[in-house]
């Protein structure tokens, strides 16, 4: 299976009656009596399903793969409910614009948050449901039955008494004309057979073989290629260029400005076109922000460690009070620095335009963020409007709320009427263009009694907020405060704290700067986890407290949380030794709406080598619709967080990032990665948590911990590099 | 214009001497499997063979191995048939976003070559690319089972 981009045809065909009436599965919008169908002519059976003659099961899929195997447990979820025969499942993704069209029958698109399974379980299980109902109603009526006396397995329909059976494909085009049924029961979850199980991802042979096409492999007749440069200082305007001295260079077209801040050049391959980039001279207008540099950031975010006002993010009792009164105080300030996504792809994006069409084909994490970004710099209505999503190559949040490629894309094709434009970022456009990991500073403040009793904790977050930037109108609503920003540690919601204190107070002095923040995988429960579980083991220290004894403590109102933590120290063996001249450390926190834990053991060797022998991690999501790739995102995840917590910073000179590749901005290899144990605890209920992200966050502060164990030096700011210390 | 052997075929590609094997393999051949990741030779996702040995191609010029023998990630199943690592990759599940993999896949298959049953100290010193989704623990158990296989 293979979910290569569809190239210059519409991904469906759509009986005209349908359009706009909107065949919907799952969703409570008005039934069209037309047939709908796939570009094959294959009928729709719902929205969600289209079955070919050949007893082939297409299913939809919205939201973008990006390695994380959103699509295999999405057509897992639907093909539970469809009863149908797995090794024919092949899926496929509408388009951002048949989506308009059919007023959004199969939902939101976008790909963040760890939402695409936890947000759309319910609907796309109905979507499969219903599409079995009508399939063997179809039966049924051929057959003069009733359908209660039918039954669906495996891609078969089968009347039991008279022994009468057919298959999905001979009935697909009956079922198709039946109406949707409103009301679609779903199976009770211990009856599942599809979900739950280690099932192989969908798309994986294309990816072994050199086959699977990503944004950057497309090509199309007459395409041009684009290599871009936008102002290094976040803002700047492009000031004047001189195009003449490359427009003779071989195979350059044309040089153009792309918007008010970056230039372009246009040519017949990208190596071309980057060649002749990097001799363009180009100058920039002054900008303020050129006379920003890291310091200056640092020390606005210091101030606010200790400014009057800030936004509340979790309160109880009165934690300055209880601080005031106490009898022995301890207080640490932490660091986390900006971070770039890297994505293993650099962003690029793929734009034709003429006066009467314009169409992007581009690796989106959000395929209507990207229909959005083609409109508005098109300006071009809807329905002259198109989006073909290609296979990511990474996402971890650069590609989902963020369409500055596209918009440049469709910039330069609009300069080049009819042209298909392929614009691809070099590696070094990349580090510099980011969105970044919001830099914070956290000052930790902790009471006790003269028992040792935790009596008061101010948590004080001062650094950049995403929401501001990027949804400014939730900060407005929330009368200026970022709720994002207290994502692990928060009093509600899918990233409520965990423990349960007295006199507690986390609030955020919001210091924005001038550098773009955005939605790095994980968000802000990176730095939250950091912060917390980190100061949770000093304060455990000075308490003279075992640190998961120490934390229990503060959990019986947590039970889930508890687990978590409780089954990596089982795991791990918390209470007995460690391996000789290894130490272990601990960490836990509920985000995205499921319960993660870290537990490891590692060496240091003269003083700054550090070894990960092992990690034991624990998940609760809820549900485990596939174990397996539970299991590989879970142990990438360390590859994500450690690599944060080792090797990674972005910094600022006079208004740019100074990291511009691999070379200054490394990566974990697989000689540093540790033998990662994934436990899986399915705790149900009602709410499903994603998997994608949380587990990010404890990685960071378990290793943190255990080198404290280790070295009995507590190290407060990311990345170590800057310490001296290295992973080996 | 420079003459060059990929996976058994020759092509004469028209590029500037300097322009990287990478970009004349990607952009004058069509072969798409190989990635551009940092050019810098740092991140091994546009990994191939020259005579058998693993190589950087977007910091090795197109003109310094014309008539030397190149394979790509295209080039390992060329009969149709996945190779033994490619069917490990495949038995193990191991690519995610599956942008780094060519680049994973090209070096563990030298790897294989020169040592027929790696150890892990083996599997590290060969394997330097970068992933970033993070399929190092199945790349290991991959290159492992292919040993076996």
């Amino acid at each position: 299976m293979n979910l290569n981009p569809k190239i210059s045809r519409r991904t469906f065909i759509a009986g005209s009656a349908a359009i706009g009436g909107g065949l919907a599965l799952g969703l409570q919008l008005p039934f069209g009596p037309g047939v709908v169908r796939a570009a094959d002519g294959s009928p729709e059976i719902g929205a969600w399903v289209v079955i070919r003659p050949d007893d082939t099961v297409v299913i939809r899929v919205v939201r973008s793969e990006m390695g994380q195997g959103t699509i295999t447990g999405l057509a897992q979820m639907v093909a539970e409910e469809l009863e149908c025969n797995w090794s024919k499942v092949v899926v496929e993704y509408p388009t951002p614009g048949e989506s308009v069209k059919r007023k959004r029958v199969w939902g939101d698109f976008s790909t963040g948050g760890s939402r695409g399974i936890r947000t759309s379980h319910e609907y796309v299980r109905k979507g499969g449901a219903a599409a079995r109902m009508m399939l063997v109603q179809a039966a049924a009526n051929q057959w003069n039955v009733p359908a209660s006396e039918c039954m669906a397995a495996n891609s078969v329909i089968t009347h039991k008494a008279s022994g009468k059976k057919t298959t999905y494909g001979k009935v697909a085009e009956a079922a198709a004309k039946l109406e949707t049924p409103k009301d679609v029961p779903l199976k009770n979850p211990k009856q599942w057979k599809i979900i739950g199980k280690p099932l192989k991802r969908l798309d994986t042979v294309a990816k072994v073989t050199g086959k699977q096409v990503y944004g950057f492999d497309l090509t199309m007749p007459g395409m041009l290629n684009a290599a871009i440069k936008e102002s290094p200082v976040f803002g700047a305007k492009v000031k004047s260029f001189d195009a003449a001295r490359v427009a003779s260079l071989k195979g350059v077209k044309k040089v153009v400005q792309v918007g008010d801040t970056a230039v372009a050049v246009v040519a017949d391959t990208w190596w071309q076109a980057k060649t002749a980039l990097d001799q363009l001279p180009v100058t920039w207008e002054d900008s303020p922000n050129a006379k920003i540099s890291q310091a200056n950031i640092n020390d606005m975010l210091k101030a606010g460690l200790d400014a009057d006002q800030a936004y509340v993010g979790n309160q109880a009792g009165d934690a300055k009070k209880a601080l005031a009164g106490a009898a022995k105080k301890v207080e640490a300030v932490y660091a986390y620095p900006y971070q770039n996504h890297v994505c293993m792809e650099p962003m690029n994006a793929t734009a034709r335009y003429t006066p009467d069409k314009c169409e992007v084909w581009v690796p989106t994490q959000d395929g209507e963020a990207s229909f959005a970004a083609v409109l508005a710099a098109s300006g071009l209505p809807a329905d002259k409007c198109e989006v073909y999503k290609i296979a990511l190559g990474g996402g971890f949040g650069r590609r989902g709320a963020f369409q500055d490629y596209v918009t440049q894309a469709v910039n330069i094709a609009k300069q080049m009427p009819g042209t298909p434009i392929k614009l691809l970022w070099s590696r070094e456009e990349d580090m510099v263009q980011g969105r970044y990991h919001p830099i914070m500073q956290c000052k930790l403040t902790g009471g006790f009694d003269g028992s040792g009793n935790l009596t008061g904790l101010h948590m004080r977050l001062s650094g950049q907020s995403i929401l501001a930037a990027v949804r400014p109108a939730i900060v407005e609503q929330q009368k200026g405060r970022d709720p994002l920003t207290f994502q692990g540690v928060a009093d509600s919601g899918e990233h409520s704290f965990g423990y349960t204190m007295p006199n507690l107070l986390i609030d955020h002095a919001m210091r924005n700067s001038h550098v773009p923040p955005g939605f790095w995988r994980g968000v802000n429960i990176n730095q939250n986890a950091v912060f917390f579980e980190c100061f949770m083991d000093e304060l455990a220290e000075a308490a003279g407290q075992d640190p998961v004894e120490f934390r229990r403590k503060f959990m019986g109102p947590h039970p889930r949380n508890l687990a978590v933590m409780n089954a990596v120290a089982e795991r791990i063996g918390w209470t007995k030794p460690a391996p000789k001249g290894q130490f272990r450390g601990i960490a836990q926190m509920k985000a995205f709406n499921s319960f993660v834990a870290a537990a490891c053991e590692i060496s240091v060797k003269d003083g700054n080598k550090v070894k990960i022998h092992r990690i034991v991690a624990a998940t609760d999501p809820g549900y485990a619709v596939n174990p397996a790739q539970i299991e590989r995102q879970v142990s990438g995840s360390f590859v994500y967080g450690l690599s944060a917590l080792f090797m990674q910073e972005c910094t600022v000179k006079d208004g740019a990032i100074e990291q511009k590749n691999f070379d200054t901005y490394q990566s974990m290899r697989i000689a540093q990665m540790p033998k990662v144990e994934t436990i899986i605890i399915e705790g149900g209920g009602d709410t499903w948590g994603g998997i994608g992200e949380p587990t990010i966050c404890v990685a960071a502060p378990a290793v943190l911990n255990a080198i404290y164990k280790a070295t009995g030096k507590r190290h407060r700011s990311l990345p170590l590099k800057n310490h001296g210390i290295e992973l080996v | 214009m420079v003459r060059l052997n990929i996976n058994g075929k020759t092509h004469d590609v028209d590029v500037e001497p300097n322009t990287p094997l990478l970009w004349a393999i990607r952009e004058q051949v069509g072969l798409t499997g190989t990635k551009y990741g940092c050019g810098i030779a740092q991140c091994g996702a546009c990994t191939v063979h020259i005579d058998g040995t693993p190589i950087r191609s977007c910091s090795v010029p197109a003109s310094a191995v014309a008539g030397r023998k190149i394979t790509t990630i295209e080039g390992l199943a060329a009969g149709g048939t996945l190779t033994k690592v490619q069917k490990a990759w495949v038995e193990h599940d191991v690519p995610q976003c599956g942008y780094c993999q060519s680049g994973m896949i090209m070096a563990a298959a030298a790897l294989l070559k020169a040592k027929p049953k790696p150890t892990d100290a083996d599997i590290d010193a060969a394997m330097t690319n970068i992933c970033r989704c993070g399929t190092f623990q199945e790349v290991r158990k991959a290159i492992h089972a292919a040993a076996k296989a």
